[in-house]
């Protein structure tokens, strides 16, 4: 050992530095696990939603390695120094030197917090894994692209798509053959080339829809928003290109940019049927069934108006026929179970029935894990 | 970092040897910033990776970086002894530093809680801590990062419990229960037997000895205990028990004579500068003023503190000893002493009086209330967080046959009860490696008996 070491010993030593930095990177590592172990309720209340927001910051405490100690005492004791005589009351908060000083090394306080940024792509891919949730499946024949797609190799092509390492692989083989030949010429090069190929519609468009009639209250806007966030990325997961529409509705239905979406109240009653028939009409205008998946995720209390019923029923069977899928999230302060409103009951029954639909209850923030469990994991079965 | 310290290097040592300090040969190292940081957090060069550090080193950098804290040296006794001096030292305060360092190396080589441990650890605990360092990274290599690190969450956190009075070597319990069934090779015996049955007396009048009890004594060498003992501790987890032992026994006496060592350092350290007649005038101005910087009793600009500043206590007292008593009186006291006897012996009601020292309690969140002068009140209050390590006395009560673990704590001794939820955690940590259930017995708020039980996974 010392041998080994004596001649140039510290300059081995160095090599192994910044050792505090890796123990530093350990120790996140295992608040991230810790984080992803309770990750529904951690991001719960993650206030995010567009593709804007790709990182959610989560305020986590510092780790603390635990040792034998003694209780907090009721009473401290300790020694001083400076201008105080018997009888003197000390303040404790203005004194800037109380802090980690006393005890013993690795005595500090596992008190402080900061924040740790997630990419969202990667709390996503968390819970798939963690809540086994299938990737979704597109429908089978229904939405085609045409696309170009790179296939093969060729000596001539266009400059852009000239492919230099393969290029410079062809030079090397040649080279390496014949000893005496120039560097590149112009039989290495090598170019890619485009091919058109038919594949299965990777764009999707998903409605929210949310009901933002009297009854719906802030605490239901609020679950109604994380659960269409988590459902949105959910959805991203798999589709190159999403396209979100927002749709709030009263009796009437209107869309709106993400940014009014969630501030937007309306009063008086509830007519579903209003948001499906601007569904379809958007639909019918910019995104065609052919070209695109369609998917509708509406929250509400579920109490529509029943001079609306029949309406809404008409109009949401029509529009089933298009969508790869449509869920229900039903919002309520209290009650146990499942959906039981008037629309929950008819998602319930379409379910039945062989459509692609569901129906959840959320009453706090805890369920809408469910929520987006029910909906995903029901959409390999659908 | 310009080296014009070290041209004065030979002369401070001329210096220090003519005023009688004995010391191990000392190398000297001028590391960078970030080197010093690392070293005062896992208070060795290189030692075991653990998380734990990870935490302490945010810690101090944070600390560092609003400039609350500044580490001029670190120095290891052995020998030869290592010191680090921080690159940005400035000449002058190189120095004051190097100075300081001779007077902590002549500490560590003539006080005898620090020959002794360096009797038992060895003079080379740099290279040994390394060494640990390289054996845990192999262990790592064979048997993954999260067992190994599951060894020492438990290895470390009971870190201070060990027992510094018996040897670092130390044997598992004689085993009384064998010597009552001597063996046939005896020669004796064999003659024995050949005797006949009137000479050899009944063996079954022969009482049964009762066997004896694993621990015979509450045990609070828990490291040793549970490397010696665990029912299934395979070797390379009993391995990296045993080095955060050693490396234990090894930062005992830096801990249980903080005060007189900064203390020495410092008085000696003022002293040299004194007697550095070939200093120019600036530089010896600068040194001074990094001096009373060190040993300033409280905070810029406060008027008490709640702490009190080791180096200032340690330096005062040595001064007042020094100018008592002279030099070779001071030598002895500083060769057969820890900060225990230090204190109680030294601190006399004239020191504390004239260091405006004072006795506070309160309740937890304050206010407190400066108490009335009681000497020996002071002292303990000023010892009470030295005692044990630092760490609050838990024992192995008794091995059950089951292979059950039961721990118990001196809840008298140390004034109340356990925290509950960080013991709690320690036990699940040690759990993972004892694999037999673990109990602790210790007391609530109340008084009331607090049993913790753990349980394998």
């Amino acid at each position: 050992m010392t041998d080994e070491v004596s001649g140039n010993r510290l300059n081995a030593w160095y090599d192994l530095f910044s050792r505090g930095a890796r123990d530093w990177l350990r120790h996140n590592e295992k608040v991230r696990d810790a984080v992803r172990a309770h990750l529904p309720q951690v991001v719960a209340g993650a206030d995010v939603l567009s593709r804007g927001h790709s990182t959610v910051r989560v305020p986590v405490r510092m780790l603390e390695h635990y040792r034998f100690r003694l209780r907090a005492p009721d009473q401290v004791e300790g020694v001083g120094q400076g201008a105080a005589k018997p009888g003197d009351r000390i303040e404790t908060g203005a004194d800037p030197a109380q802090g980690s000083g006393r005890g013993t090394g690795g005595d500090e306080d596992g008190g402080v917090q900061y924040t740790l940024e997630f990419q969202v792509d990667d709390i996503v891919d968390w819970l798939w894994e963690e809540m086994q949730l299938p990737n979704l499946e597109n429908r089978a024949g229904q939405a085609r692209d045409d696309d170009w797609t790179r296939e093969g190799w060729d000596r001539r092509g266009a400059r852009s798509r000239l492919d230099r390492r393969r290029s410079l692989k062809e030079s090397i083989k040649r080279q390496a053959v014949n000893q005496d030949s120039p560097t590149f010429t112009d039989e290495d090069l090598r170019y890619r080339q485009l091919a058109k190929r038919e594949q299965p519609a990777t764009q999707a468009v998903v409605f929210l829809v949310l009901d933002v009639s009297a009854s719906m209250g802030e605490e239901h806007r609020k679950l109604a928003k994380s659960f269409f966030f988590w459902a949105v990325q959910g959805l991203r997961r798999q589709y190159r290109q999403l396209e979100v529409v927002f749709i709030a509705h009263t009796t009437e239905a209107w869309e709106f940019a993400e940014e009014e979406f969630f501030r937007v109240t309306g009063s008086g009653g509830t007519f579903m049927s209003s948001a499906l028939a601007l569904a379809r009409s958007v639909a019918d205008e910019r995104y065609s069934p052919s070209q695109y998946n369609l998917y509708l995720f509406y929250a509400s209390d579920g109490e529509n108006s029943p001079s609306d019923s029949a309406a809404t029923d008409v109009a949401l069977k029509e529009l089933l026929g298009d969508l790869q899928y449509c869920g229900f999230l039903e919002v309520g302060s209290g009650g146990e179970g499942g959906p039981s409103s008037d629309i929950g009951k008819l998602f319930l029954q379409l379910a039945a029935d062989g459509q692609p639909t569901a129906a959840y209850r959320a009453a706090k923030a805890d369920d809408i894990w469910g929520a987006v469990r029910h909906f995903f994991g029901q959409q390999q079965a659908a | 970092m310009s080296d014009g310290w070290r041209s004065y290097l030979a002369r401070i040592e001329d210096l220090a040897r003519g005023a009688g300090l004995d010391y191990h040969p000392v190398e000297f190292e001028a590391v960078p910033d970030s080197m010093m940081m690392e070293i005062a957090i896992y208070g060795l060069p290189v030692r075991m990776p653990h998380w734990s550090f990870g935490v302490r080193y945010i810690y101090r950098l944070v600390q560092h970086r609003m400039g609350l804290s500044r580490l001029f040296e670190v120095v290891f006794p052995g020998n030869p002894g290592r010191a680090y001096l921080a690159r940005n030292n400035s000449d002058a305060e190189n120095v004051l530093v190097t100075a300081h360092v001779l007077g902590h190396a002549d500490f560590s080589s003539c006080n005898l809680l620090f020959r002794r441990s360096a009797a038992q650890v060895g003079q080379q605990i740099v290279e040994q801590a390394a060494t640990h360092a390289r054996q845990i990274g192999e262990a790592i290599e064979a048997h993954g990062a999260e067992r190994v690190e599951a060894v020492l969450d438990a290895a470390l956190a009971l870190e201070q419990h060990v027992n510094i009075d018996a040897v670092l070597a130390r044997p598992r319990y004689p085993d009384e229960g064998q010597k009552t069934t001597p063996s046939d090779d005896d020669t004796f015996i064999r003659r024995f037997r050949t005797l006949g049955p009137d000479v050899a007396p009944a063996p079954a009048t022969l009482a049964p000895v009762p066997r004896p009890q694993t621990p015979p004594h509450p045990e609070r060498d828990l490291l040793w205990f549970i490397a010696q003992y665990g029912p299934e501790l395979e070797p390379w987890e009993r391995d990296i028990f045993l080095a955060v032992r050693a490396e234990s026994f090894y930062f005992y006496p830096v801990f249980a004579c903080q005060i007189m060592n900064e203390g020495w350092a410092s008085y000696w350290h003022a002293r040299l500068l004194r007697e550095a007649e070939f200093l120019p005038p600036q530089d010896y101005v600068d040194a001074i003023k990094c001096h009373s910087d060190v040993v300033r009793p409280t905070g810029q600009g406060e008027r008490a503190s709640l702490d009190i500043n080791p180096y200032h206590l340690g330096f005062s007292l040595w001064e007042r000893i020094v100018a008592e008593h002279g030099v070779e009186y001071a030598r002895r006291v500083m060769e057969q002493n820890d900060d225990f006897a230090f204190i109680r012996g030294y601190l006399t009601s004239e020191a504390a009086t004239e260091l405006n020292l004072f006795r506070y309690k309160g309740p937890a969140r304050g206010p407190y209330q400066v108490q009335e002068e009681d000497l020996d009140a002071l002292h303990e209050a000023l010892l009470k967080p030295k005692f044990s390590f630092g760490a609050p006395t838990v024992a192995v009560d008794r091995l059950r046959v089951d292979g059950t673990l039961e721990l118990v704590h001196d809840h008298a001794t140390d004034g109340r009860g356990l925290d509950h939820e960080r013991s709690a955690r320690v036990l699940d940590y040690l759990v993972k490696i004892w694999r037999r259930p673990i109990v602790l017995a210790s007391v609530d708020g109340e008084g009331r008996t607090l049993q913790l039980t753990a349980n394998p996974a």
